[in-house]
């Protein structure tokens, strides 16, 4: 009974999401801003979990994350910006022959294909990390701890500046990077607007992250995280599940990327530096390592207070005719590190820990302070 | 089969110059507890790790079920040290990882205890099921094999009734008694199916009447779950009670081996354990 209450209960909850995401798509000319933070959110949440799912799950402390999320994105812009833009993206340099006729010969196929085709592109660049990601596997992940994240780190850093040099201005245009990428498409012949494709992407994806982490896999990941040495005598191969992570990971960070590149419509190199896996990083450390919706509730708490709430610090502000000093831009930086420490003094693991959100944790708390309550009473 | 489960073949293992277990030959016959005791540092963890796949050794064999899953012949520097008879025997070099080995079917415990601390003591063992899973992480993900995930859970069920930890199997796993927490590695360490179990001092820090429970506990498992024992022990009266084979490690070297009563004569064992007189 309870279980069939929480399923109710999640499913009124997803459809309130749902129907104010609708609501907002027919308001969308004075939402502009609330829209485009919540798409932000909702692509950096998909980031968080799968970075989760290998910091967190396997304990494998990484830091690529950003470099394989330039591969995604640059994959992805490369396979959708249209034909007749092309020149004047690459104006400097001029295009890749090959990849010009690549996608005039992709232009030309029939309606149905063009309306799949930017997912197909998404998946193909993640495909394409995920590619990457077990070739580097098999050295990088030999790594423990602290060396495994300089090594990732660096890895990262190798993919962005080799996606900027001179030598690849034919495909990735060097440091002027790519410009006139589309923005989201419709899904299901438009039952799903633009704007909300990139929640349903998001969320289909760290569905399956949810379902993957919840089966003996899963399990088996945790195992490794728990104990490495322990998990090998238990028949759990490492090198095999630690290769499988990694690759699975970066696999959904690249799909993230290319959304990425999608919402931003314009990218360059310098987008993927380490600022921005710390960014992410930071997400899922204030979520909680180890849990999915904390990862989430994070990358939507995050993004808000970095570019939402926090905004009028950086207006100059008058109160009572005295002008408050400090209110200048960039101030709002300097509050929103000072709030981070707060709540990582006061939550050291986290918003969720390692806990995942359920209704009956909701219920048990009411429960447990009216039950206090009448304690005090007696 | 011919009815050994386990033999080794004159293994040693060295770091460096210290050779901590030196040409140690061990049989274990089909069913039988076999223990392996001696002082502090006398290298029995190390013969463990050594046959688990942990390390590879420095010279020697270790033959499964007839198969060999450890090899090594002295190369460079260790050739000069290592002096046994059969040094020129074994010339290739077969390295299996411990989880592979566990595939095989042997199975271990840790002497300092080593559970998957923050999980449940259900998933502890549902874990150590994963290794005989047939499905692939896609069909895993999208729930194609739940038959038999419900097979593993039902097992895991079975298995922790079995054990005693039914009551507590929603529990964290280092929330337990230590009692209890030992007890859950054994049972983790059934949970893979194995035909061989080794257990590394399950007794350690135990009070006599939970030794003894133990000793009990070891001898059920061993008929319902068809196990060949091969343990580590220091607890005399554990080691004496149970096992139908006794060796003796002192210094990595074999000084004793026989029945529980033959060794407990021996001069050699009282005096590796006991000193010897000052005269």
């Amino acid at each position: 009974m309870r279980r069939s209450r929480n399923t109710v209960l999640s499913v009124i909850s997803a459809g309130v999401f749902l129907a104010i995401l609708y609501m907002l798509n027919l308001n969308r000319a004075g939402n502009g801003m609330l829209i485009s933070i919540m798409q932000k959110s909702a692509i950096f949440a998909l980031v968080a979990v799968s970075m989760n799912l290998l910091n967190g799950f396997t304990g494998l402390f990484s830091l690529g994350q950003a470099g394989f999320m330039s591969i995604g994105a640059y994959t992805t812009a490369i396979l959708l910006i249209p034909v007749q833009s092309l020149d004047g993206v690459y104006y400097m340099n001029g295009i890749n022959p090959g990849i010009r006729a690549l996608k005039v010969f992709l232009s030309a196929l029939p309606p149905w294909f063009q309306s799949v085709y930017p997912f197909v592109a998404l998946i193909i660049g993640a495909l394409f990390a995920a590619v990457i990601a077990s070739i580097v596997g098999v050295a990088v992940l030999r790594l423990k701890s602290d060396y495994l994240a300089i090594a990732t780190l660096g890895l990262s850093e190798i993919i962005r500046a080799l996606f900027s040099s001179p030598q690849l201005d034919g495909i990735t245009n060097g440091s002027y990077g790519l410009n006139k990428i589309p923005a989201f498409p419709k899904m299901f012949g438009g039952l799903v607007p633009p704007i909300i494709t990139p929640f349903i992407v998001s969320a289909v994806c760290i569905t399956l992250i949810v379902l993957l982490i919840r089966s003996s896999y899963g399990r088996a990941f945790m195992a490794i995280r728990e104990d490495e040495i322990a998990a090998e005598a238990m028949g759990i191969s490492l090198f095999k599940h630690k290769s499988m992570s990694f690759i699975i990971s970066s696999f959904f960070s690249a799909l993230a990327g290319g959304m990425l590149a999608m919402y931003m419509r314009s990218i360059e190199a310098k987008t993927f530096s380490i600022t921005l896996t710390y960014d992410i990083l930071l997400i899922v450390v204030i979520g909680g390592i180890g849990s999915v919706t904390g990862s989430v509730l994070g990358a939507f708490l995050v993004t808000a207070s970095k570019e939402w709430w926090l905004r009028f610090f950086d207006q100059p502000l008058e109160l009572f005719g005295w002008d408050v000093p400090l209110f200048r831009t960039g101030f709002r930086m300097v509050i929103f590190s000072i709030l981070l420490m707060m709540v990582v003094l006061i939550y050291r693991r986290g918003l969720m820990g390692t806990n995942e959100f359920s209704w009956d944790r909701i219920f048990g708390r009411f429960k447990w302070k009216r039950k206090k309550v009448q304690g005090g009473g007696s | 089969m011919n009815g050994i489960v386990l033999k080794t073949e004159h293994l040693t293992m060295q770091f460096g110059g210290v050779v901590a277990v030196d040409d140690l030959n061990i049989e274990i016959p089909q069913g039988h507890i076999t223990a392996l005791i001696g002082p502090n540092g006398a290298g029995k963890t190390t013969a463990f790790n050594v046959i688990t796949g942990g390390y590879m050794p420095t010279n020697g064999r270790v033959v499964f079920h007839d198969k060999v899953i450890g090899e090594n012949h002295p190369r460079s520097k260790m050739k000069k040290i290592y002096n046994g008879s059969d040094r020129t025997t074994f010339h290739h070099q077969v390295v299996n990882t411990p989880d592979k080995i566990t595939r095989l079917g042997m199975a271990r415990t840790f002497q300092n205890i080593r559970l998957f601390k923050e999980l449940s003591v259900f998933e502890n063992v549902l874990i150590a099921k994963h290794c005989r899973i047939k499905a692939g992480m896609l069909s895993a993900t999208f729930r194609l094999n739940h038959v038999e995930e419900r097979t593993m859970r039902e097992q895991t069920q079975e298995l922790l009734k079995t054990v005693g930890l039914a009551d507590l199997a929603r529990e964290k796993a280092s929330s337990l008694p230590y009692g209890k927490q030992r007890r859950l590695e054994i049972a983790r360490a059934l949970a893979t199916s194995p035909s061989l179990l080794l257990l590394d001092e399950p007794a350690a820090g135990m009070n006599p009447k939970e030794t003894e429970e133990l000793a009990q506990f070891i001898k059920d498992i061993k008929d319902s779950f068809n196990l060949t024992v091969f343990l580590i022990e220091h607890h005399m009266n554990l080691v004496m009670d149970i096992s139908d084979k006794i060796y003796v490690l002192d210094y990595g070297k074999t000084i004793a081996m026989g029945t529980p009563k033959e060794v407990q004569n021996d001069p050699a064992v009282i005096r590796a354990y006991l000193g010897v007189e000052d005269e």
